[in-house]
């Protein structure tokens, strides 16, 4: 009986051995029911004619490249093509630079029409980046919740003011998911200083293609990428500026902007028996001074602080992001507090574009149960606990010996 | 029953050789081997032992995430191939690595920033983590289950060498070291909360944690898991036996 209670008792502990400790508690990615979009923004200017690519004009290659992407697109990916300085050849400034056309609908892709519409192309007039820019976003308007916009060119805007830069920013701060990833071909300074910004501005990326497949084997991973959308698509939210005001925030990913130095307040229900995990990424889209800072505090609604997160760091960086557990139970007096104040705050620099729109911030909210503090270890370890074990032993057998000794001296007497 | 017994002792002594307690697929699967993501939301699922290769320009931002679990000690090897031509002054590139609550890790091993010069035509970065535990103080910044990221950038570098093109692989290593040393379990593991937010009126009353969950809990929270404590336990149980058998016989009249 006691051999098998025993037995019972180690297969219970094999078994819970075996159950290990963290459950695959991912929550279910929002399997997208919109296609991947992306729209190609193609330069089609005069300038596009040098043949300093492989001993070819930029427009031939450009062309080529175009070809091998749309037969290599995903299909389900749908894709547009804009074109600009396409048409207008002519002197006129006001004219040049209102020049740019979509020359595939933003769609599932008919390869031959597209093939056809890129075939046409020649090298002819101005150069309105911020202009194509802003038509792009207008083409993907409503076409899906993460857009990408590819801009594909030779040479610096010709027909600022619009700042392509400003455009790219102001567009950013519209819309919710709208990347530009941007491809210098053959870049001089100029370009490639306003390609990175209007990148960095959307959160995009920078690439420069000096040949052919750098170019075509660039276009299909950003192609590629745009196929792979994020899991979930942030919900905008606005917070206030004090914690009376503040949104109530369920669990869940939230966009908002933030000025540089700026405060902004959230507020968020922790119930009984939970432990609130909020983290908080700004996106750094402008350039800024060297050193840099993000801070999250959760502070009750009267403004007692209970915990803060926060990073620093200098350099170039896309994000800064901190995060901060907390849950009631560690203090018994703070349990019955429901509501719970989130501040985020910045110590961020900026010399030039300090205005609005205000800094990309993501804001994520999360619900788990709270974790108990563990109680004093049950088993032990080291060489001390043998000794200790040991001389409790010998010390035992001894009283035991002389127990045993004396009992048979006194059970012989009588 | 003997046979029982003896097949739980032969499973219990011969535990410490076979580590396949520890699970590491908390996760989703991996995207492979090809890719990386441009921000925290889409960064791409790596796991160990997958080698990772994939082409990227200067400048870029790469993000890649992987699951782990406590005992674990994640490390990073990164290789960058740097562009032959076009390069005009020293890089530093950097691997960082983020938690769940995308909370800065720090790196206990390998060379985190190194900074390439221009004659050098592959620049290795690498980064070991403190051992996973398996809980942690809410105010506190170890390591714990759930999601990590992984961003690889150059920080600083001459601005006419962004967008050239470079070759990154990176390699991820997860051994598992000894689970012992820690107390307590998080209750639920650091993963990224892949849901759209929602601005709420009133609060939501979330409803108590079932009571068959509760139960189940207690049922087994009282036996540790598997670890080096065991060993040692058990085996200083066997040492206190022996030294009493020891001890007793001392007593015993010499003939």
């Amino acid at each position: 009986m006691i051999h098998k209670r025993l037995s019972i008792v180690a297969a219970a502990g094999l078994i819970a051995v075996a159950v290990p400790g963290v459950s695959p508690a991912h929550a279910e990615p929002g399997t997208g029911t919109e296609p991947p979009v992306v729209e190609l923004v193609l330069d089609v200017s005069g300038s596009m004619k040098a043949a300093d690519i492989d001993g070819e004009t930029r427009m031939a290659v450009a062309k080529r490249a175009f070809n091998d992407v749309v037969d290599a697109l995903p299909e389900t990916t749908r894709l547009g093509i804009r074109v600009l300085g396409a048409t207008y050849g002519g002197k006129s400034k006001r004219q040049g630079c209102r020049d740019t056309q979509q020359i595939v609908e933003v769609g599932p892709v008919n390869r031959v029409a597209a093939k056809n519409a890129i075939a046409t192309l020649k090298p002819t007039g101005f150069t309105p980046i911020g202009l194509a820019l802003r038509e792009a976003a207008k083409d993907l308007d409503g076409a899906g919740t993460a857009r990408r916009i590819v801009l594909i060119t030779d040479g610096e805007d010709t027909c600022t003011p619009p700042d392509p830069c400003d455009v790219a920013r102001e567009l950013a701060a519209q819309g919710t998911d709208l990347v530009v990833d941007t491809l210098g071909l053959a870049p001089d300074e100029k370009t490639r200083k306003q390609l990175v910004c209007i990148s960095q501005a959307t959160g995009g990326t920078y690439a420069a293609a000096q040949s052919e497949e750098e170019l075509t084997d660039r276009i299909k991973q950003l192609v590629d990428r745009a196929a792979l959308p994020p899991p979930v698509t942030p919900a905008v939210v606005a917070g206030a500026k004090d914690c009376a005001g503040a949104p109530l925030l369920a669990a869940g990913v939230y966009s908002d902007r933030e000025l540089i130095g700026e405060h902004r307040f959230y507020r968020v229900a922790v119930s009984e028996g939970d432990e609130l995990r909020a983290s908080v990424s700004i996106a750094l889209d402008r350039p800024l001074n060297r050193d840099y800072g993000v801070l999250i505090k959760a502070a009750t609604v009267d403004g007692r602080e209970l915990v803060r997160g926060l990073d620093a760091g200098s350099g170039r960086a896309d994000v800064i992001s901190a995060g901060l557990r907390w849950s009631g139970d560690e203090e018994p007096a703070l349990s019955a507090i429901s509501e719970i104040c989130l501040i985020v705050s910045n110590s961020l620099a900026s010399a030039t574009a300090a205005g609005a729109p205000g800094m990309p911030v993501e804001l994520t909210i999360g619900l788990a149960p709270a974790s108990q503090a563990p109680d004093a270890p049950g088993l032990g370890r080291g060489f001390l606990l043998l000794f200790v074990l040991a001389i409790a032993g010998l010390i035992a057998g001894v009283l035991a010996g002389w127990l045993t000794r004396w009992w048979v001296a006194k059970w012989k007497e009588n | 029953m003997r046979i029982l017994l003896a097949g739980a002792a032969l499973g219990l002594t011969l535990l410490p050789a076979v580590p396949a307690w520890a699970d590491p697929s908390a996760g989703p699967e991996p995207a492979g081997g090809g890719s990386a993501g441009t921000s925290f939301l889409n960064a791409v699922t790596i796991a160990p032992e997958q080698p990772v290769k994939v082409g990227a320009a200067i400048g870029d931002y790469l993000y890649w995430q992987f699951p782990a679990t406590a005992g674990q000690r994640p490390e990073l090897a990164i290789d960058v191939a740097l562009p032959d031509e076009g390069r005009t002054g020293d890089q530093s590139w950097t691997v960082e690595v983020f938690d769940g609550l995308r909370r800065r890790q720090a790196c206990v091993g390998g060379e985190q920033s190194p900074v390439a010069s221009t004659t050098v035509s592959e620049v290795r970065i690498g980064c070991r983590l403190r051992q996973v535990r398996s809980w942690a103080e809410p105010w506190d910044g170890d390591p714990l289950p759930g999601t990590y990221y992984v961003r690889l950038s150059s920080t600083r570098l001459p601005e006419k060498d962004l967008g050239l093109p470079v070759e990154v692989s990176l390699a991820l290593t997860a051994p598992t070291g000894d689970t012992g040393a820690d107390q307590g379990e998080l209750a639920a593991p650091l993963v990224p909360v892949n849901q759209p937010g929602k601005v709420l009126t009133t609060p939501v009353p979330t409803a108590p944690a079932a009571p068959g969950d509760g139960e189940d809990m207690v049922a087994t929270a009282w036996l540790p898991d598997f670890s080096s404590r065991w060993i040692w336990t058990a085996g200083g149980g066997v040492l206190a036996a022996v030294a009493g058998l020891i001890g007793f016989s001392w007593t015993r009249r010499r003939a």
